[in-house]
């Protein structure tokens, strides 16, 4: 039970993290369809800036001596690495989208082609080969929080509280967390929060009360491009061993849909982003699955082929997608570029 | 429209200009990133980057280095022959973007359409036996059954936008990936995976091992051992066949109406639901031709184990359609131009140290481009205007266009 509740983490807090960034980029009124691509970008950033500083050999040292802390606030380095240079990406969107008003999809489909394209060419030069990994060792080794750094015993028996949030886990979940609550307030119990929503429901009516449109909607890009950057780094991370491929296997248009079947509200969101961090997670490991300990590998007992687990999460996103579409209410002035005239 | 607009003032006119001004911003780009990349690495240095260059440009044209180790470059049968093949798939993935864009649709769908036209093809042209049943007409029923599998495929999201008003783009998303898990998991329990040729894994077997492959109609004689044939005949028919739908037919103007404003299509009495559906499956049907022409040629095999990935060509329908401005005939040059560059970046990876990424940066440039081409466009309009306008003024000629043309793009920015 504590892996599968592990696992699902594993994958629901990027698909939570990158559907806020949607969230931002959408109630500012802009469509953000190039999550994906920022996210492939931010994957290659984190995981390119994690070899660099192994390759200056800056933190062997601390990773000899196991100084956990050391390791852990490289982590954290890395991850506003990729937020920096995702939301320098996204800016491409912003600039296309705001200033020369340019049709939102067309401009989120650029970057998401560009994205794949420019990281594996970049890649094929530094690593003459299609994947981009750490230089030395691997992702559980340098990054994983284990129990026996809080001081217990390689053997110790923890209850079921630790065993499943403080053993074999990253540090980037909880980060991820607090970030997405701490971005939920400000979206809702802030001034500027209040203003960036106003800018995705009526424009014309905030820009009369003296919001500055294209400030917000600039933020709003910027800061779903740096979650966005920061969820691919996450994903490569701690599903990808901390390596870049050019994809992030669709996780970008995933948290699209998560988004759209959490309302565009961040509580709602981080609830989808469970159901679907638990298909994919039962995706992934369905066979080595023993949900209630007892020895039994229920899922993989039923016999069925590995594909219909892996087209699950999709299915059940557009099944779930036909029943809510009804109620689910997008932000109005979404992907309308800002026209002073139409006041 | 009695008067003859002049040339430079026509919509026509103004859009092949705006793509050709994408076409060499993109490959100034691509050309770039070639030096930048040499700049920062030290296997590379200028003299590579300027092969490169050269390459991007003129990669069609490529004959191999010489042998002093030099570029050389002359008409080349093979490539061009390759570029014509490889174009086939392109233009009808391309046809299949433009023609749902025309109904006010997004198909970003075409890789799921595309390998649903793959699976049902090569289902189809495998496994009835050509002891039976006469080759041409297994290739015949495999093609259509691509066609009608990618317009299966494409009617489900439309069906969803029709009926359930969700957004076509994401349904289009997740029945991508929906394709590429059934069609890994059709053909991993077939028994159609390459089992002959031992040292390849996880592909299936060329429709010639079955005796299916499309004509080559004479075209392997102007270009000798290329990939060439007949299919990027039937493409190109196709794509006029789908200009005469949208401009010549009640049908059509049915469709365009719909893309144009669904609820003022309704009032008028068009079946809007109909028409996204219809559409949607056009879109679809053409993906799955092109699938089906390009594993037809029985010169090509397709890699099943594809749960992870979704195929290129489908995704470079997208700027295909949107560089030829939707219109179905320019499609089949804008196809070729996605081709040649293809050809390019194969070129690239073979003769220097680049690779052939290099041209998906190029492509994305180009459609990043054309998502404000209307900016270009009303920028070349107004220039057109201005030169016009200024024609009789002896100072015309001193004018200084920059200052004029940038005051015209922020006009248009605003």
């Amino acid at each position: 039970m504590s892996f599968l509740i592990r696992q699902t983490l594993i994958y629901a807090v990027p698909l939570m993290i990158v559907a806020l960034a949607g969230v931002f980029a959408e109630r500012s009124g802009i469509i953000n369809l190039a999550l994906e691509g920022i996210m492939i970008f931010g994957a290659f950033v984190g995981v390119l800036f994690v070899r660099l500083v192994q390759q200056w050999g800056w933190f062997d040292v601390a990773k000899q001596m196991d100084n956990w802390v050391a390791l852990q606030g490289f982590v954290l380095m890395t991850m506003v690495v990729a937020a920096v240079l995702g939301a320098v990406f996204s800016l491409l969107l912003a600039f296309a989208a705001i200033n020369l008003r340019a049709d939102q999809t067309i401009g989120g489909t650029a970057l998401n082609l560009m994205a794949p394209a420019l990281v594996l060419f970049l890649i094929r030069l530094i690593a003459n080969q299609n994947t981009l990994q750490m230089a030395t060792g691997d992702a559980a080794s340098w990054f994983m929080l284990k129990k026996t750094m809080f001081g217990f015993d390689k053997n110790a028996e923890l209850g079921f509280f630790a065993s499943t949030f403080l053993d074999k886990v990253y540090l980037t979940t909880y980060v991820c967390i607090l970030v997405f609550v701490i971005l939920s307030i400000i979206l809702y119990k802030t001034r500027f929060g209040l203003r960036l929503r106003s800018c995705g429901e009526n424009p014309q009516a905030a820009d009369s009360l003296g919001i500055n449109v294209v400030k917000m909607r600039y933020a709003g890009v910027t800061i779903s491009g740096a979650l966005a950057g920061m969820g691919g780094f996450v994903y490569a991370l701690t599903t990808a061993n901390c390596a870049s491929t050019g994809d992030v296997a669709g996780f970008g248009f995933l948290a699209l849909a998560v988004m759209i079947f959490g309302n565009w509200k961040p509580l709602n969101i981080a609830g989808a982003a469970m159901l679907f961090g638990l298909f994919k997670c039962i995706a992934a490991a369905y066979a080595s699955l023993d949900i209630n300990g007892d020895g039994v590998f229920l899922l993989a007992n039923l016999g069925l082929n590995a594909n219909f687990y892996r087209l699950l999460p999709y299915l059940v996103t557009l099944l779930v997608l036909a029943f809510t579409s009804k109620s689910s209410r997008a932000p109005k002035a979404e992907g309308i570029p800002y026209d002073k005239g139409q006041r | 429209m009695k008067e003859k607009t002049p040339l430079m003032q026509r919509d026509g006119t103004r859009s092949v200009l705006a793509s050709l001004i994408s076409i060499l911003i993109g490959l100034a780009a691509g050309a770039l990133v070639v030096l930048l990349a040499s700049m920062f690495n030290k296997s590379l240095n200028l003299k590579t980057a300027w092969e490169g260059i050269r390459l991007i440009f003129l990669g069609i044209v490529s004959t191999g280095r010489d042998a002093a180790g030099e570029l050389s470059f002359g008409f080349n049968p093979v490539t061009l022959g390759n570029m014509l093949f490889r174009a086939t798939p392109l233009i009808l993935t391309g046809l299949s973007v433009a023609v749902a864009y025309k109904t006010g649709l997004f198909n970003i769908g075409a890789p799921g359409q595309y390998l649903a036209g793959t699976t049902a093809t090569l289902f189809i042209a495998l496994e009835i036996p050509t002891t039976v049943v006469p080759a041409w007409l297994v290739w015949i029923l495999a093609f259509l059954g691509g066609m009608a599998a990618g317009a299966l495929w494409g009617a489900i999201p439309g069906m969803m936008k029709a009926f359930l008003n969700i957004n076509e783009v994401l349904a289009c998303i997740m029945t991508n990936w929906i394709a590429a898990n059934l069609t890994t998991w059709a053909f991993d329990v077939s028994n159609l995976k390459n089992t002959v040729e031992n040292t390849k894994t996880a592909y299936i077997y060329k429709t010639s091992f079955n005796g299916v492959q499309t004509p080559k109609l004479f075209l392997d004689k102007i270009f000798p051992g290329s990939q060439v044939n007949g299919g990027i005949l039937i493409a190109v028919l196709l794509a006029v066949l789908m200009y005469i739908i949208f401009t010549k037919t009640t049908f059509g103007y049915e469709l365009k109406a719909c893309g144009a404003n669904r609820h003022a299509a309704k009032y008028a009495g068009i079946k809007d639901r109909r028409s996204i559906v219809l559409s949607m499956a056009i879109a679809g049907a053409m993906s799955g031709a092109g699938a089906a022409l390009y594993y037809l040629a029985g010169n090509t095999e397709f890699y099943w184990s594809t749960y992870q990935s979704l195929p290129a060509t489908g995704f470079n329908g997208i700027p295909v359609a949107l560089l030829a401005v939707c219109n179905p005939i320019a499609v089949i040059f804008t196809g070729m131009f996605m081709s040649m560059l293809d050809i390019a970046g194969q070129q690239l990876t073979a003769l220097t140290a680049y690779n052939e990424y290099i041209t998906d940066v190029i492509i994305s440039v180009i459609v990043y481009l054309s998502a404000f081409s209307l900016v270009i466009k009303l920028w070349l309009g107004g220039k057109a205007k201005k030169t016009a306008k200024d024609k009789p003024d002896a100072n015309a000629e001193t004018e200084p266009a920059p200052a004029a043309s940038a005051e015209e793009g922020k006009e248009a920015g605003k």
